[in-house]
């Protein structure tokens, strides 16, 4: 499975390779790890036997009828066409069925909609396509990506165990506290679906959504996006890890720190100029993970959504426009604000990169400085 | 109910000067004509849609990316829907009504067959513009056949204005063709077609029309809305000019929710037909049949949020809309206890309109089940987007209603065609597309309760072994349709002689003019004592 396939497989090969690729599957929803997810698991059980148990009186008759009453075995058809009793009783016993089914139902739904007397607050903003993570309590926030490579996703390389289902940066929460979840978005809606904790929340833009969890077990969660939202919504999982609260907090701690180095760096950076071999490598890095899904690895974009960066007048001509529209994007488009998703190192090496790859030879290099500027005659 | 054909109805058969060649499809106002127009634009827009979808499963037969690319494949989900929605199952039974109502009431032809004619022509001009602009440059629409804004307004490509006129269009013809059902009903039934004679088709039609003229506006309010928004600089979905991007929700569903039963009552209408027919016995529960549909109908208003509890609503707003929809379940089932009471104690033999008949009673009563559970809004939470909603609506929409069409076109072909369809390549179509269907869509259950979201090219490694069983249940499902287009043809050229009553147990007014049905029925009204 590591090379490219051939397309010409004969269906046996096809199924064989599907099979020794697989993980086991589940047949039945997670009981995840909440008491919640637990309760879910339960109210889907119960009306999942109930569902079985009416189907079951019902094909029976229908099959014995099919089996006893049929022309073949010279049966004289009877003429009834109506019975009140019956039809009042087959109309009563559904309703209370239902009934019967609706309080539990709505004491979980209760449960979970009070997001009251949380211990941790996380603003979780999805957009294409990539969810971001702030912690409100802490001055932590960081974008969580796809870690699979495209070598795995176009067949190249092997697939990994968590195959889409991993990301560079994973969300942290601490066990045992009831984390809350505010969700919006940047762009289109998106939905934060964790299975194991029976949360899945629509992300809309200009509007925050709340849920909430409490994990009890240490682990590692996935779930994915479950708003169609575009082209590459297959690709923005979603990754929990739930630590011990004294776990979280050191590695909450770490992280304000590690954050708080790098925006101290930045301002070193300002002074420093980077050759066009440094700028072009960090450059394309960059462009990967964060320009090519829709300006694409070639920079011809896709015509019609997508344009091309390969010969464009901005590219070639326009550096100001250029810096400008990378760091605060374009109103009324898919093209995101990059100011605060990349450093300042970043967003020169990546429109450097721009300007000098696919045949954009301006030989023009863009240094933090650069950027900072056009950042801060923006504040002005 | 028993009807009296008048003489002078034969004295009138030699009036049929229609023109003749492709004049005659043009120009046509004959209900018989434009049916069968109808149902044919409906089974090349099966095969269309059904492509796309074989694209898709193709794609989804193994992880990784293969044949197509992201922004390709939700173009092909998306058209997948619209066409199979508005132009293979809609026109469907447009064209089943147009050819059977004025036969079941004693009408001469429809109320308005000029606009009859309109409103079948204007369709294949919608479709052609939506498949053109996958063409476009971008491709076309790829934001799911819901089209949920911003992704269809701000985030979407210039075939959009393609998909809003194509929709506009669409919603033009079904209301019209609405309209026509609804005035013909009133109008033209036989002397002594009373309400509470009328065979459960016409109602459940009825029923239907009344649906349409009440939610296709809708459906183009809200298209006009996603055009302007785009095109136009207003806001209704834009958060940033005052609007909500929820608001598109709460549209589309209030038309979406009742749309749904459109898809399904006439299906009703048709098993309560060919039940009776073959079990030689009255259907059990007229009126609560008639009340049921009136009851499902109307509930349908009150419950499109349950599409929308990830959303982000009130608690009291998700407990409304759960327990209006588990409430739905009731008059549901009445239906289904009624079909099979019908069936307790008959003679029942087991034709093919009546092995599709059974097909449908058990698949869309699971899909029906499946439904009940997506009702409780908890369980929603882990259901909703994910393929077990995709298992659902394709139970209900093609073992519901697509098996239902299949059924009617078997029961009525006769009458149509003059001829006996061949029984036995019928089963064969039958077996095939009941082994088939329940190998593509069953497992789907299983891969969305293990956590597959839908719209998705690509998938985690887990879904791996079911994706791969459900493509090939696909490709059969797709191939097994193709017994029955020669089975059409077969049958439209020749074959065993039909009589005027074709099936045993047959009752109703359709069953007493001669087959193949002459071109102009009941010129006289029959008398229905």
């Amino acid at each position: 499975m590591t090379k490219t396939r051939s397309l010409r497989w004969s269906l046996p090969t096809l199924l064989l390779a599907a099979t020794a690729n697989a993980t086991d599957m589940p047949l039945n929803m997670t009981k995840g790890v909440t008491e919640i997810s637990q309760q879910v698991y339960d109210l889907h059980m119960t009306i999942f036997w109930i569902c079985c148990a009416i189907g079951a009186v019902v094909f029976g008759i229908m099959f014995w009828s099919i089996v006893r009453h049929r022309k073949a075995r010279g049966v004289q058809p009877a003429q009834f066409h109506e019975s009140t009793k019956v039809e009042i009783l087959w109309t009563a016993i559904p309703v209370i069925i239902l009934i019967i089914m609706a309080i539990p139902a709505t004491k979980t739904l209760i449960a979970m909609e009070d997001t009251t007397e949380a211990d941790v607050t996380v603003l979780v903003t999805g957009s294409q396509w990539k969810w971001h993570y702030k912690y409100l309590e802490h001055d932590v926030e960081f974008y969580s990506l796809l870690a699979t490579p495209k070598e795995q996703i176009i067949n190249k390389f092997a697939k990994g165990e968590n195959y889409l289902l991993e990301v560079d940066r994973p969300l942290v929460i601490p066990t045992g506290k009831k984390v809350r979840f505010l969700m919006t978005s940047d762009d289109v809606i998106h939905s934060w679906w964790v299975p194991a904790f029976a949360v899945k929340k629509d992300a809309n833009p200009g509007f925050i959504n709340e849920a909430w969890t409490r994990v009890d077990e240490p682990g590692t969660y996935r779930g994915q996006c479950a708003e169609l939202c575009g082209k590459d919504h297959g690709y923005m999982p979603v990754v929990v890890i739930a630590k011990t609260p004294a776990d979280f907090e050191s590695w909450v701690n770490g992280e304000a720190e590690r954050i708080a180095k790098a925006k101290a760096e930045e301002q070193e950076l300002l002074a420093m100029n980077m050759s066009l071999e440094e700028l072009m490598s960090v450059g394309e890095r960059t462009y990967t993970a964060y320009c090519a899904a829709c300006h694409q690895p070639n920079g011809e974009g896709l015509p019609g959504i997508f344009p091309a960066l390969k010969g464009s007048a901005m590219a070639l001509n326009d550096m100001p426009g250029h810096i400008d529209i990378v760091l605060n994007g374009k109103a009324g488009t898919a093209m995101q604000a990059y100011a605060k998703q990349l450093s300042l190192k970043e967003i020169a090496a990546v429109i450097t990169y721009e300007r000098n790859a696919w045949g954009n030879s301006t030989g023009e290099l863009v240094q933090a400085a650069d950027v900072h500027a056009v950042l801060q005659g923006k504040g002005e | 109910m028993s009807a009296v054909v008048t003489d002078h109805e034969h004295d009138h058969e030699h009036h049929d000067h229609k023109p003749s060649g492709i004049k005659r499809w043009f120009y046509t106002t004959n209900h018989k004509d434009i049916g069968t127009m109808y149902l044919v634009f409906a089974l090349v827009m099966f095969f269309i849609g059904g492509a796309m979808a074989m694209v898709i499963r193709a794609e989804l037969f193994q992880p990784g990316m293969q044949f197509v690319e992201p922004n390709f494949f939700n173009q092909m989900t998306t058209v997948h829907g619209l066409i199979m929605v508005f132009g293979a199952v809609m026109p469907a039974f447009t064209g089943l009504a147009n050819w059977m109502i004025p036969m079941m009431i004693g009408a001469p032809d429809m109320a308005l067959p000029r606009m009859n004619n309109w409103s079948f022509w204007i369709l294949p001009f919608a479709f052609l513009i939506l498949l053109i602009s996958l063409f476009m440059p971008g491709g076309g629409p790829s934001f799911g056949w819901t089209f949920y804004a911003p992704l269809s307004t701000t985030y979407s490509g210039d075939s959009t204005a393609l998909f809003v006129f194509s929709v506009h269009i669409m919603g033009i013809s079904s209301i019209m063709g609405a309209i026509n059902v609804i005035v013909t009903i009133f109008n033209l039934r036989a002397p002594g077609m009373t309400w509470m004679k009328m065979p459960l088709f016409v109602w459940t039609w009825l029923i239907t029309a009344f649906l349409l003229i009440m939610v296709m506006p809708v459906l183009a309010g809200a298209v006009t809305m996603v055009l302007t928004d785009k095109y136009f600089g207003t806001s209704f979905f834009d958060a940033a000019g005052g609007g909500d991007p929820v608001l598109f929700q709460h549209i589309f569903w209030f038309f979406g929710h009742p749309e749904v039963y459109i898809m399904i009552l006439p299906a009703f209408g048709i098993v309560s037909s060919i039940v009776p027919t073959f079990a030689r016995k009255p259907l059990f529960g007229y009126a609560s049949m008639v009340y049921a549909t009136s009851s499902i109908a109307l509930l349908s208003f009150l419950v499109w949020a349950h599409h929308m509890f990830t959303t982000g609503m009130p608690v009291a707003g998700a407990l409304f809309f759960m327990y209006c929809t588990m409430l739905i379940a009731v008059p549901t089932g009445v239906k289904v206890f009624n079909w099979v009471a019908t069936m307790w104690r008959g003679a029942m033999t087991f034709e093919v309109p009546m092995m599709f008949a059974l097909a449908f009673i058990v698949l869309f009563t699971i899909g029906g089940f499946s439904g009940l559970m997506l009702a409780i809004t908890p369980a929603d939470f882990q259901y909703h987007d994910t393929y077990f909603v995709v298992a659902h609506f394709h139970y209900v929409l093609v073992t519901g209603a697509v098996f239902s069409i299949i059924a009617a076109a078997y029961y009525w072909l006769p009458k149509w065609t003059g001829h006996m369809y061949d029984e036995k390549l019928g089963q064969w179509h039958f077996w095939c597309s009941l082994i088939s269907v329940n190998l593509l869509f069953f497992p789907m259950h299983f891969v969305g309760l293990a956590g597959m979201p839908r719209r998705i090219p690509d998938y985690a490694l887990q879904f791996a072994d079911f994706n791969a069983f459900i493509s090939i249940g696909g490709f059969l499902f797709g191939a097994s349709q193709l017994i029955f287009v020669w089975l059409l043809v077969k049958c439209a050229r020749g074959g065993e002689k039909a009589t005027a009553q074709v099936w045993e147990g047959a009752e109703g007014l359709e069953w007493e003019v001669p087959s193949p049905a002459p071109y102009h029925t009941f010129e006289t009204p029959p008398v229905i004592k």
